[in-house]
């Protein structure tokens, strides 16, 4: 569906637009500009603010990012259960740094604060998903899946 | 010997959280009911009675709150669930939400019925989609089953942004704006949602008022520490054997959760320190855990009980290389809308840094404290006043970690 289309389907929520953006990224992985433009519109605020809203949330993106994405939970209890050993495995895994994206577009690769599972650390997410104690040698499964 | 009490976690495990129909059999909605045959304002009286005090972190009266909104005049109010649930080793409302989702609607029918209200929202952090889910089957058969009445729910989801778990950010972020603090006052409960009175409270603060409905506030008010009654659902991280949750009377101390509960440290070392309330509460070390873990007790000691995270350090942890991760954390947090946070925090991280890296001296440890003196007074709202603590604490009960990578 076109950004358009996604963004219309919110007009009559009030305060909608955050829920506009999460429907975009969905479709998309990132918030186009012209998306943000539009939601303005649709909004009826100045596009100025509909841009501070897109840039203020860390799970929203205003640039292009891979399709499947990887955030890794760098808080104190993650951190201390090894989650620079899981930073590595990904990178060199996936060939990109932490903040990067992959050259065919599969995989973005991102730090997060705690997502709230921190019973199993350290947690990695796709596109959401929870993965829990997460050991370098079993990276390459969990990728395996979104290949 | 400390046990565990389950009040907020009654059905956790037990019934089929997607179908209303357990719920209900277990004798779900009887205290809606049983709220709705009382005038609102014994209700509210009961809820004051029982002190019951916020589970999000302030710990304010409940029922106090509650009769602000009930008494102010306006043609619409709101009830707000906050279900943001950033605080970093944190994940006790997701096990509400997820394990018995109908008591935080019921919790939230009986406050709409007390203050006023017809409408309410479910502020669920971004991360949690699939609990947005849930929620979402959970109002649908609630409607359908008719026992909501004329309230409506509605959830909304943050977008990962720790500071929207403030009450006014969180109004703020409903109304579709960055999620930046409001001075107060006006409080919600005057002036929140689109201005209107709101009462926001978190998940487990709403998933005990059906209890104490039912049970009455007598009940509940003689459970665990008498200023902080009740439960408190504590989830467990860190180099602790047992890494899990747990439900306590308040009046549990800190030693018999780590110990008792907790099943002491991992792998047979030895204790350091304790974090407790998430990542902006304070450390505590090893001759402070006699402490019950009621809010006022906390308090006493320079801690906070705040969410209930319980983060644990065994003795081959460095202090200065755990609290550099946090003071990462506030610099990344902060909303940046009043500048001794936003300046702050980056400063902190700066120093902390520094101090880390082996180039800090004497006179760093001075400006941190100074530093965290002031932020803990000049911020605007409680992130920037709380980031200065687990530094703080640190510098007090931990001086030897920072002195050691002096130059
Ligand atoms: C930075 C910051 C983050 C907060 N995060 C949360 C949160 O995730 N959940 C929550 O219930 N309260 C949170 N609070 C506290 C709320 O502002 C508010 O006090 C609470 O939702 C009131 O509900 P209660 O009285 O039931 O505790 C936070 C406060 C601050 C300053
Ligand atoms: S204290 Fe920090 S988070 Fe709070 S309003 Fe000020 S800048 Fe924003
Ligand atoms: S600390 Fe990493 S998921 Fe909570």
């Amino acid at each position: 569906m076109s950004y358009k289309g996604i963004i219309a389907r919110y007009a009559e929520v009030p305060g909608g637009i955050i829920e506009a953006f999460h429907a975009v990224e969905k479709e998309f992985s990132f918030l186009p500009e012209e998306a943000i433009a539009e939601a303005a519109r649709v909004f009826k605020v100045p596009a100025a603010e509909a841009y501070g809203v897109a840039s203020f949330y860390s799970m929203f993106s205003t640039e292009t990012r891979g399709k499947n994405i990887i955030r890794l939970c760098e808080s104190a209890p993650c951190h201390i259960a090894g989650a620079a050993e899981v930073v590595a495995a990904l990178e060199k895994e996936l060939g990109i740094r932490m903040g990067e994206s992959t050259n065919d577009g599969l995989f973005a690769l991102e730090f997060t604060e705690c997502v709230g599972q921190c019973q199993a650390t350290p947690v990695i997410t796709i596109n959401s998903k929870p993965y829990l104690d997460v050991t370098p040698d079993i990276i390459p499964n969990i990728l395996a899946e979104y290949k | 010997m400390a046990e565990e009490m389950r009040i907020v976690l009654r059905n956790y495990g037990k019934i089929d959280p997607l179908n209303i129909d357990e719920y209900i059999a277990a004798g779900g909605y009887k205290a809606l009911e049983k709220a709705k045959g009382m005038n609102q304002i014994d209700l509210i009286e009961e809820v004051k009675k029982s002190n019951l005090r916020g589970r999000g972190g302030a710990g304010f009266n409940c029922g106090q709150k509650w009769f602000f909104a009930n008494q102010a005049n306006a043609d619409q109010k709101y009830v707000v669930c906050n279900a943001d649930e950033g605080e970093p080793g944190t994940y006790k409302d997701r096990l509400i939400m997820q394990g018995d989702p109908q008591s935080v609607l019921e919790g939230m029918a009986v406050c709409a019925y007390a203050i006023g209200a017809n409408k309410g929202f479910i502020y669920c952090r971004g991360e949690y989609p699939y609990v947005v889910d849930i929620l979402n089957q959970a109002i649908d058969q609630a409607k359908a089953k008719g026992v909501l009445g004329d309230f409506d729910i509605e959830v909304r989801m943050g977008a990962g942004a720790y500071v929207c778990g403030e009450e006014t950010a969180l109004i703020e972020s409903i109304e579709g704006h960055r999620g930046e603090p409001r001075f107060k006052p006006p409080f919600p409960g005057v002036e929140g949602l689109w201005g209107k009175p709101t009462i926001i409270n978190n998940v487990e603060t709403f998933a005990n008022i059906p209890v104490i409905v039912e049970k009455g506030a007598d009940w509940y008010a003689s459970i665990g520490a008498p200023s902080y009654p009740g439960t408190k659902v504590l989830t467990l991280t860190g180099d602790i054997n047992n890494k899990t949750f747990f439900e306590v009377p308040t009046s549990t101390t800190i030693k018999e959760v780590v110990y008792e509960l907790g099943g002491g440290v991992a792998g047979g070392k030895k204790f350091k320190a304790v974090q407790i309330g998430g990542t902006s509460g304070g450390f505590i070390p090893e001759s402070l855990l006699d402490t019950t873990i009621s809010f006022d007790a906390m308090s006493a000691i320079g801690a906070t009980l705040g969410s209930g995270a319980v983060f644990v350090m065994d003795e081959t942890r460095d202090m200065v290389d755990v609290v550099s991760k946090i003071t990462k954390f506030f610099e990344h947090e902060s909303c940046g809308k009043c500048a001794p946070c936003r300046e702050g925090t980056a400063r902190m991280n700066e120093l902390v840094g520094k101090i880390k890296g082996g180039q800090g001296s004497s006179a760093d440890i001075t400006l941190l404290k100074k530093l965290g003196g002031v932020m803990s007074i000049a911020c605007l709202c409680g992130l920037g006043q709380a980031a200065p603590a687990p530094v703080l604490t640190t510098l007090g009960h931990f001086a030897a970690d920072y002195e050691d990578k002096l130059v």
